[in-house]
C-alpha cells in the first residue's frame, strides 16, 4: 500500500509537469460527458421518456455508469494501454521485479485527466438524486453506493480482461472497445431498451446489468425486491475469470524481442 | 500535382495493410449501428408526436455514418504529423520543394480513405439486406444520389480542413492532447455524430446548421435519405462550399503566418 502511495504521488507530480495540457485535458473530457448529457436531454425534450424510464431516473443511470466507468478508467489505466507495454518488451522488466505483475501494471498508469469526466458525472448524479423525487432511504443509498463500486469493478474486470487478450494478439483489438467503450456510451440508457436478447447476454455473459439495470429497477421503485441491490455483488465473481484468463496469458507469454 | 498524387497513393497503400485492423473494425461499427438503432427504437415505440426524421431515413443515417467512419471521425488525426513537430522532424519536410498544406491535406485524405474503403462496403452490403425498419433502403430518387455524392466529397474536404487547423495549432502548443479533446467533442457534438441534428431543439436548428459542423457528414446523410430536398438542399450544399472555402483560405494563411515565426529547436 505505501508502495502505491509511491507511485501515486510520482505520476501526479510527472502529470503536473505538462499543466496546461492536464487541465485542457480535464476540461476536455468534462466538455465530451456534456455533449452526451445534452444529447439524453435534447432527445427527451422530444419524446418525453423510453421504455417508461423518465429523465432523472436516466440521468440517475447515466451518472452511475459514468462515474464508475471514469474511476475505473483513472485506476485501470495501465491495463487499457497494455498492448503497448508488451509490444515494446516493457513487460520483461515488469516480470523481474519481485511484485506481483497486476499491482505493478496498476501502479504503471493513472490517468487524473479522467477526473473531468468524473466530476461532470458527481454533478449529473447530485442533480438527478435531487430531482427525482424519489425517498432517499438508507438502503436506497446503499443501492447506489453497491452499483457504483459494482461497476467500478466489472468495468476493471473488463480492462485486466482486455489486456489478457493481447498477450495472444500482440496488439490491442479494436472489438474489445464494445465492451468498455460501448458499455459506457450505451449504458447511459438501462439494459432493457436494447431488447430481451441483449439484456439476458449483459446479465449472465458480461454481467453489466447486473450493476445498472436490477438495482436501478429497485431505486426507481419498479421493484421491492430487496435483493436486487446485491446482484452489483455477484459481478464481483466476473473479476475471477477476467484475472484466470490474464493468468493463463502471463504463463504462455514469450517476450516479442528487443 | 504528380508529387500530390504519390504522396497521397503512398499514404493509401500504407492505410490498406491493416486488413485484421478493419476487420475487428467492421464488427465493432456493425454492433455500435445495430446497439444505436435499437435504442432509437425503443425511443420511437414510446409514440411521441415530433419525429423529425422517420425511422428508416435514421436507419439510413446510421448505417452511413457507420460505413463512412473512417472518413469522419473526429478523433483519428495523423500522428506523424504530431511528432513530427515536437522533434523538429518537421524541418525535413519544409526543405522538400512542395507545399506543406497541400501535402498533409493529400496525406489526410489518403489516411482516412484507405480506411473507409476496407471497411464501408461489407458494412453497407450487411446493411443493405437486414429486416425492415433497421434496412439500408437506396436512395429515393437518382436526383438525391446526385446530390449525396457531391456533398459527400464536400463534408469530406471540410472535415479535412478543419483538422488543419489542429495541425497547425500544434505549433503553438506543442503537447496537442488537451485541444484535440477539446476539438473532437465539439466535432462530434455539433456534426451530429452524438445524436443526429434535426434532434435538436427547433430553437437551435438555424445556428447548429449553420456552423461549419454541420457541413461535415450530417448533410451527406440527410441528403442520401431525402430528408433534406429542394431549396433546403441547394442551401446546405452551398454552406458546404462556402465553408470549405473559407476554412481553406483561413488554413493555408494561417499556416503561412506560423511557418514565418516556426523555430525549430535542436540540431
Amino acid at each position: 500500500m505505501k508502495l502505491y502511495l509511491q507511485y501515486f504521488s510520482m505520476l501526479v507530480r510527472c502529470q503536473m509537469q505538462y499543466k496546461f495540457s492536464f487541465w485542457m485535458m480535464v476540461v476536455g473530457h468534462f466538455f465530451m460527458s456534456f455533449s452526451l448529457f445534452f444529447s439524453i436531454f435534447f432527445l427527451f425534450s422530444r419524446f418525453g421518456e423510453v421504455d417508461g424510464f423518465t429523465f432523472p431516473e436516466i440521468l440517475l443511470c447515466f451518472a452511475v455508469v459514468s462515474m464508475a466507468f471514469s474511476s475505473a478508467e483513472c485506476f485501470a489505466r495501465g491495463f487499457d494501454v497494455f498492448p503497448r507495454l508488451i509490444k515494446s518488451g516493457d513487460l520483461d522488466r515488469i516480470l523481474l521485479r519481485p511484485r506481483s505483475v497486476i499491482f505493478q501494471v496498476l501502479c504503471s498508469n493513472i490517468e487524473f485527466s479522467r477526473l473531468g469526466r468524473f466530476l461532470q458525472a458527481l454533478l449529473i448524479l447530485i442533480y438527478a438524486v435531487l430531482t427525482s423525487g424519489f425517498a432517499w432511504s438508507f438502503d436506497k443509498i446503499i443501492a447506489l453506493f453497491l452499483m457504483l463500486t459494482g461497476g467500478f469493478v466489472t468495468f476493471s474486470a473488463l480492462f485486466i480482461l482486455y489486456a489478457a487478450f493481447s498477450f495472444f494478439t500482440i496488439d490491442g483489438l479494436e472489438f474489445m472497445n464494445i465492451f468498455t467503450d460501448g458499455a459506457k456510451e450505451f449504458g447511459r440508457y438501462p439494459f432493457s431498451v436494447y431488447g430481451e436478447g441483449i439484456l439476458k447476454f449483459l446479465t449472465f455473459g458480461i454481467p453489466l446489468a447486473l450493476f445498472q439495470y436490477y438495482p436501478l429497477l429497485y431505486l426507481t421503485g419498479r421493484s421491492d425486491r430487496i435483493g436486487l441491490i446485491f446482484l452489483p455483488l455477484i459481478g464481483f465473481l466476473f473479476l475471477i475469470p477476467c484475472y484466470a484468463f490474464f493468468r493463463f496469458g502471463l504463463r504462455r507469454y514469450q517476450s516479442v524481442g528487443s | 500535382m504528380r508529387k500530390y498524387w504519390s504522396f497521397f497513393r503512398i499514404r493509401f497503400i500504407a492505410g490498406l495493410q491493416y486488413r485484421a485492423a478493419a476487420l475487428a473494425g467492421i464488427c465493432t461499427q456493425f454492433f455500435w449501428g445495430t446497439m444505436t438503432l435499437l435504442l432509437y427504437r425503443a425511443f420511437y415505440q414510446n409514440g411521441g408526436s415530433a419525429f423529425p426524421m422517420t425511422f428508416p431515413e435514421l436507419s439510413c443515417y446510421i448505417w452511413l455514418q457507420q460505413a463512412s467512419l473512417g472518413m469522419f471521425m473526429a478523433w483519428s488525426f495523423d500522428e506523424d504529423i504530431f511528432s513530427g513537430i515536437l522533434s523538429g522532424g518537421v524541418s525535413y519536410e519544409l526543405c522538400r520543394p512542395a507545399d506543406l498544406y497541400a501535402m498533409w491535406f493529400t496525406k489526410n485524405m489518403a489516411l482516412r480513405m484507405s480506411r473507409t474503403a476496407l471497411r464501408c462496403l461489407p458494412i453497407l452490403l450487411v446493411a443493405a439486406f437486414l429486416p425492415e425498419p433497421f434496412r439500408l433502403l437506396p436512395p429515393p430518387d437518382l436526383f438525391c444520389f446526385l446530390g449525396f455524392v457531391v456533398s459527400l466529397l464536400l463534408g469530406f474536404l471540410v472535415l479535412v480542413a478543419f483538422s488543419m487547423l489542429v495541425y497547425i495549432s500544434a505549433f503553438y502548443t506543442l503537447s496537442t492532447s488537451g485541444v484535440r479533446i477539446l476539438v473532437v467533442s465539439v466535432v462530434e457534438f455539433f456534426s451530429g455524430f452524438v445524436i443526429p441534428l434535426p434532434f435538436f431543439p427547433e430553437a437551435l436548428q438555424p445556428f447548429v446548421r449553420a456552423l461549419p459542423f454541420a457541413s461535415m457528414q450530417s448533410t451527406p446523410f440527410l441528403v442520401y435519405s431525402g430528408n433534406l430536398s429542394g431549396g433546403e438542399l441547394a442551401g446546405a450544399v452551398g454552406m458546404q462550399a462556402v465553408w470549405l472555402i473559407v476554412l481553406l483560405v483561413f488554413g493555408r494563411l494561417w499556416m503561412a503566418k506560423t511557418l514565418k515565426r516556426v523555430v525549430v529547436q535542436g540540431g
